[in-house]
């Protein structure tokens, strides 16, 4: 009762109301005392957080804590869900892996959170996942990520490889006219299956041959990016138009950048397409040099919609910051949160089991003018949208998908993954399905992908 | 590339004399109003015709609309207005007219349109500003120009392009028009343009020799090739140089890093685990001095240098009187402390400013590079930051052998008793050592800041590296840590091309760890019998 209490003065951050909101807000006002004193005693629905607070991963996924709180105070000021408060359990597993299960117990079996927002790596979700299974837990995932997983614990509010990667090659072939591709990618398991689906998929559909694409890992936090830059200098003066596609990972695309810079690639000769950069991660670039570089998102900041302008301006409000960006996982918990609430709504209640039913087919609108759906294989529909880098650090988009496109679980470019497909719903409830001989986990994908790359 | 010219020579004689532009009657706002009104549609295709209509117009304010829209600050507002943005940091941004170029203060930008381009306008777009800066009096903009031109001449360009080059004064724009023009003559099948094209390493002179090469006519392929295979020599000479460069900037990183903990662990003996904050501390220095002095990044970065090493000592002293003093002797709790201290110095500055990385602006003077030849570009900052190292190292060089503070650091570390029995106050001396080592991390900081990120994660990049070089070198020995670092640095760069980043760093690794069986002291192990104890 105590919490409930203190969570009802819960000091709320002023921001201008929209109109709708306040309606909102009147109405529940109006529900909620009609539905009587008991049920706004109940206790509050709690809403973990698992988000690393110190550590490496803090620069990316400490923000990703702010958003969810404010998305909280938001949900709050217009009454709440089901006429309860929400309240928010932080915890820091703080970018230690094995810290990340631990503290995902803590929150479902200590706190007893109805919901976790959290993550941000692959390697911090493979390491909840069994928490999430064995505890029957709810955990919305919002980062781009290499697919070939569905859970039925997990809701990927992220993009899978078919809604960023292989769009964005296509924009590159397409559009650009782009014939040699440089893969470079940091040494970890999201862009070793990327680079893999990728190169099946520019070898297959398109029949790039093999002295057309060079593959370069470096390991985490690299920052003597001198040779390889000179690398692809040379790799891309022979001839064909040549683009660089990067799945370099967090700091170690400052130097990375810094050095395109100061060697001259300019976007005109070599673009770079990225799918981990997103307008936090150029926060820390001075990109007057960088301009017409590309990334592929779901989300920008400059998306010109008055939803966007609108959580611009609560997210400013809320960090008091006046130079704070938004990006793309931002927007993915924005999405979840939504799903998560209106799935609630539509329930009636918090329990896990009610949650996953009512949430398949679920319809929220996004930050960019479209609507995302969630599909029956725990993914969500997406606009692909593909920016080029600004002076101001902004992304100005230059083509984007004509419409949304549904996350795939399960790439039809690897060899064991192709046959399968997942769907939540009754009667099948399976995550991984194989059509060929039609049993429910019957593929050893996840082996054959582990087996391919420590080859 | 006719249209293109057309108004290069329009624009070129108007522009010559600025003055005669305010002279000549603007074409009526009502046809401007069109030109613009036309790059306001979603199709690129689309747009780059109506780039073309502006470049055919032979409106004075064309040029200016052209770069406005290059940089991405030609914008439409709601009001139909075309407006050129001044400024577009923040969320409001000032604003001029695009027509009669009057400010218009500051208009939000909700309700601002930008008009968009991609990559291939933007290419348009510059071949365009190129061909009219030609005509440009300022010398600056006609090389820019001529360097753009490069594998771009058509049949509309070639024969004016002729007449340019005997009017060029300027030989580096006339060289490249030259091969620009060489070029295009050899594309139609004339053998003397090989002339002109030997001996330049230009990849996009390479391209065409290439293409050349594979030509019909035996007597221009054979010519190609002659060419080719002299390029070809010329460029292996250029990559082993540009491989010795990168690795000495490596290594001079390295040696930034390491020379403060040659000090504090090499002559001192103290294993100090926050040695990489210490540095963290420097780079912050610099940002904060960059935040005290805005719009002048120079400036802060040289007043950094100083602020830094303070920062860094006073933080260095902090750690040794609070902390080291009382574990002399003790090297496992001091490595335990200190470790803990490098933690609570990380989360402090994620808490106390931010776990973002912070932008530290590189000074123009520290940006680009120079080129050596069209195949060698030395990177600007690298080559300030291999500078820098080789002056802190002069300069400690300089304070370890020719002060009285050096003097009595060398004493108190060989023999603590009976240095202090001379009279030397050993305490005070080891407070000077730990701050002169930690000050020098903090200018490794303030040259990182240039190179890497600036966020709390900075210091643990550069420990292990710092540890392996010190040790690599021999420890105690301050030319030990300056020949490991840069050797390891070459060593790093030339193993990486072929054996990958990931592989590079652990055969490098592995290599250390066989060295240290066979020699454990190190390159240049200490001598005597200080050395001993």
């Amino acid at each position: 009762m105590n919490a409930s209490r203190r969570n009802m003065s819960f000091p709320l951050r002023t921001r201008s109301l929209p109109f709708r909101s306040v309606a909102a807000s009147l109405l529940s006002a109006v529900a909620l005392s009609a539905a009587g004193q008991a049920l706004a005693e109940e206790d509050p629905i709690k809403v973990g957080i698992l988000h690393s607070l110190s550590g490496t991963m803090a620069i990316s996924e400490s923000t990703l804590k702010d958003t969810v709180e404010m998305l909280i105070a938001q949900q709050n000021e217009q009454g709440g869900l089901l006429g309860r408060q929400l309240e928010a359990v932080v915890v820091d597993p703080a970018s230690n892996w094995p810290l990340f299960a631990e503290r995902a117990r803590e929150l479902l079996e200590q706190h007893e959170v109805d919901v976790v927002f959290g993550n941000w790596t692959s390697v911090s979700r493979k390491a909840v996942l069994p928490v999430f299974e064995e505890l029957n837990g709810l955990l919305f995932y919002p980062v781009q990520y290499e697919g070939e997983e569905s859970s039925e614990n997990v809701f990927y509010t992220g993009a899978a490889p078919n809604q960023q990667a292989i769009p964005a090659v296509e924009y590159l072939i397409n559009e650009m006219g782009i014939e040699r591709f440089a893969l470079l990618g940091t040494d970890y398991v999201y862009p070793r299956t990327t680079n893999r689906i990728l190169e099946a998929f520019l070898k297959e559909e398109h029949g790039i041959a093999d002295e057309d694409i060079m593959i370069n890992y470096t390991p985490f936090g690299h920052s003597d990016w001198q040779n390889i830059v000179a690398e692809v200098r040379r790799f891309g003066s022979e001839g064909k138009p040549t683009a660089v596609v990067s799945t370099i990972n967090g700091d170690a695309n400052v130097p990375f950048y810094r050095e395109l810079g100061n060697q001259g690639v300019d976007a005109g000769d070599i673009p770079v397409i990225a799918f981990s950069v997103g307008e936090q991660e150029l926060t820390g670039i001075d990109t007057a040099p960088l301009v017409g570089h590309l990334a592929a998102w779901n989300y920008f900041m400059s998306v010109d919609t008055d939803a966007n302008y609108d959580f611009i301006d609560a997210w400013i409000d809320w960090t008091g910051d006046e130079e704070a960006v938004t990006n793309d996982p931002m927007e993915a918990h924005y999405i979840g949160f939504n799903m998560w609430a209106e799935a609630v709504r539509k329930a009636g209640t918090t329990d896990p089991d009610a949650i996953k039913d009512a949430i398949i087919g679920v319809v929220v609108p996004n930050l960019s003018g479209s609507y995302a759906a969630m599909m029956p294989n725990h993914h969500i529909t997406k606009p692909v949208l593909i920016g080029e880098v600004q002076d101001n650090g902004q992304f100005d988009i230059v083509w984007q998908t004509p419409s949304t496109v549904a996350g795939d679980a399960w790439s039809e470019f690897l060899p064991g993954s192709r046959d399968l497909m997942a769907d939540w719903q009754a009667p099948m409830r399976c995550g991984n399905f194989n059509v060929a001989t039609g049993r429910c986990g019957g593929s050893t994908a996840a082996e054959e992908a582990e087996a391919a790359l420590a080859e | 590339m006719r249209i293109l010219l057309a108004l290069a020579l329009v624009l070129g004689f108007i522009m010559t004399p600025p003055a005669l532009a305010q002279d000549t009657e603007p074409t009526d706002d009502a046809a401007a109003m069109t030109l613009l009104e036309a790059l306001d549609v979603d199709s690129f295709p689309v747009k780059g015709e109506a780039i073309d209509a502006i470049v055919r117009s032979d409106d004075p304010r064309a040029r200016d609309w052209l770069q406005a829209l290059l940089d991405g600050r030609l914008q439409r507002a709601d009001d139909g207005r075309f407006v050129v943005v001044l400024d577009n940091t923040g969320r409001d941004w000032p604003v001029q007219d695009a027509l009669t170029g009057e400010s218009l203060g500051e208009m939000s930008r909700r309700d601002l349109g930008r008009i968009g381009i991609n990559n291939a306008l933007r290419n348009q777009l510059r071949s365009a500003i190129a061909v009219v800066d030609l005509y440009s009096p300022d010398l600056q903009l006609r090389r820019a120009s001529a360097e753009r031109l490069l594998g771009e001449v058509d049949g509309d360009l070639a024969g004016p392009l002729a007449e340019v080059i005997e009017e060029e004064t300027d030989a580096r724009v006339r060289g490249r028009l030259t091969q620009a023009l060489a070029i295009y003559r050899l594309e139609q099948g004339e053998l003397e343009a090989i002339d002109d094209l030997h001996g330049s390493l230009h990849s996009r002179v390479r391209v065409a020799l290439n293409r050349a090469a594979n030509a019909d006519d035996p007597l221009i392929a054979d010519a190609a090739r002659e060419a080719l295979s002299g390029i070809e020599q010329m460029l292996k000479v250029n990559r082993a140089a540009e491989t010795l460069y990168f690795g000495l900037s490596l290594g001079s990183v390295l040696v930034l890093a390491a020379i403060g903990l040659a000090i504090t662990f090499g002559v001192m003996g103290v294993i100090n685990m926050a040695h990489g904050e210490l540095i963290m501390l420097g780079a912050y220095t610099t940002w904060a001095m960059q935040q005290l002095l805005p719009g002048q990044p120079g400036l802060a970065l040289i007043l950094a240098i100083p602020a830094g090493f303070m920062v860094s000592a006073l933080a260095g002293i902090a750690i040794e009187r609070g902390v080291i003093q009382f574990l002399k002797g003790r090297p496992l709790e001091t490595l335990l402390a200190t470790f803990g201290i490098s933690l609570i110095l990380q989360q402090l500055v994620r808490t106390g400013i931010s776990p973002l990385n912070r932008t530290v602006i590189t000074p123009e003077w520290m940006s680009g590079s120079i080129a050596v030849n069209d195949a060698l570009s030395l990177t600007l900052n690298r080559m300030y930051v291999l500078g820098f190292a080789l002056v802190v190292f002069a300069l400690l060089m300089l304070v370890m052998r020719r002060t009285r503070l050096g003097l009595e650091v060398r004493a108190v570390t060989q023999n603590r008793t009976m240095a202090r029995s001379m009279g030397i106050r050993a305490t005070r001396v080891d407070i000077l050592t730990f701050a002169l080592g930690s000050g020098v991390a903090g200018l490794a900081g303030v040259a990182l800041s240039q190179l890497t990120n600036v966020g709390p994660n900075l210091g643990q990049n550069y420990i292990i590296d710092s540890f392996m070089v010190v040790v690599f070198g021999g420890v105690g020995n301050l030319w030990g840590t300056l020949v490991a670092g840069l050797s390891l640095g070459v060593i790093n760069q030339v193993l990486e091309p072929w054996a990958g980043a990931v592989m590079a760093k652990i055969i490098v690794l592995v290599f250390i760890i066989l060295f240290i069986q066979k020699r454990p002291r190190g390159l240049f192990p200490q001598k005597g019998r200080a050395a001993e104890g």
